[in-house]
């Protein structure tokens, strides 16, 4: 770190300005409407809750904001049937499936 | 067993999120497991801190509402293994909090880890005494100067009748941590002395954090300064602090940021 300071000038506060514009601009875009990652991972888990018991402490979902993608990330456990049709019945002992990363752009 | 910590001031701007995440990063490093939960609803920093603000799910106010499994809540440090983040809602307020809730996910955390250290917000409303309902152990955070010691003494009074350690007769470790001390200052009488807070305020003194510039270069980027310089002088005394809260006996110093001749030559000064 120390190291890094003495070859670049930037020093720290180029970095804090990025981070607080990234944050900001995230949170006034949700002021007033409910939070995008709270619609969306009710939502989404809704609709998978249609088709599939899902057991609520077996779902992790994670969230990276960035500045031109932010992605959002769903890991859920399906119980052993719904596993083996997923894979065609051939295998039985998978039983958890792990949702693919879905990719979802946000306009910065 | 573990142990929950509160840090608290009454006022604020005087270094407790700053102090909960120096301590929490210099705790994890050590080995033992850490959560460090941040009880300002509404203004919730400690994510920002902590340089975890874009991976924020959910948080306090879900767990306690049930909303969220605690696990699913829980940010767990990149850095640090052993370190992990439970954040505060942004958007609810503090009465969205239950006294059942917090007292639930107070439990839970003690069983995942060695120590949870709650971040209290400014004042001596709910959000400050529910952040120190819990607590074995508290750190007080104060700045030598008159409105903070005033306020501090207020939160200490608030330590002694409003815990659950202390409504059942039992003791609460509390300890002084010193913030922005200027020991030149001190000399030349512009500044309270330590041994005058520690009269006024009579706890025992934990460390004492000099004024440094490495506090604002580790909040820019998002780094516990325990983490960022760990050699810096604020470093070094949250380092010092988190070996007496162990039981170690560490003398009492004010580490300096002693600069090299070249660091000093090419120090460049804000116009």
């Amino acid at each position: 770190m120390s190291l890094l300071n003495i070859f670049s000038r930037r020093g720290s506060a180029p970095v804090a300005r990025e981070r607080l514009q990234l944050i900001i601009a995230h949170e006034r875009a949700d002021n007033g409407r409910s939070d995008l990652v709270v619609t969306l991972r009710e939502e989404i888990l809704a609709v998978i809750a249609k088709h599939v018991a899902i057991e609520p402490d077996k779902v992790q979902i994670k969230v990276e904001r960035g500045e031109g993608v932010s992605t959002l990330g769903l890991d859920i456990e399906l119980p052993l049937p719904v596993a083996a049709r997923l894979t065609g019945g051939r295998t039985e002992s998978i039983a958890k499936e792990s949702m693919a990363k879905e990719k979802q752009a946000v306009a910065a | 067993m573990s142990k929950v910590l509160v840090v608290t001031s009454g006022k604020g701007g005087v270094g407790k999120t700053t102090t909960t995440a120096a301590l929490g990063a210099a705790i994890a490093q050590s080995g033992s497991s850490v959560c460090v939960v941040d009880f300002d609803v509404g203004l919730r920093n400690l994510d920002l801190v902590m340089g975890a603000e874009r991976r924020v799910v959910y948080d306090l106010i879900n767990v306690v509402n049930g909303d969220a499994k605690l696990a699913q809540a829980l940010i767990r440090d990149k850095r640090l293994d052993k370190l992990s983040l439970l954040p505060a809602s942004q958007t609810r307020d503090k009465d969205a909090l239950t006294d059942a809730g917090v007292a639930r996910v107070m439990d839970e955390l003690r069983q995942k880890f060695d120590w949870v250290i709650c971040d209290s917000p400014a004042g001596i409303e709910r959000g400050a005494t529910l952040a120190m309902r819990h607590a074995d152990v508290a750190v007080v955070v104060t700045n030598p100067e008159v409105s903070s010691v005033r306020d501090s003494d207020r939160i200490i009074g608030l330590l002694d009748s409003k815990t659950i350690r202390a409504e059942k007769g039992e003791t609460l470790d509390k300890h002084l941590i010193l913030t922005r001390y200027d020991p030149n200052r001190a000399d030349r009488g512009d500044m309270l002395k330590v041994e005058d807070v520690l009269e006024i305020l009579s706890i025992p003194l934990l460390a004492i954090i000099p004024e440094s510039e490495e506090v604002l270069r580790a909040s820019n980027v998002g780094c516990p300064v325990t983490l960022n310089n760990p050699l810096s002088a604020p470093a070094r005394a949250y380092a010092d602090a988190v070996r007496r809260l162990q039981g170690e006996m560490v003398p009492m110093s004010v580490p300096s940021d002693r600069k090299s001749f070249l660091g000093k030559f090419f120090t460049r000064r804000a116009a």
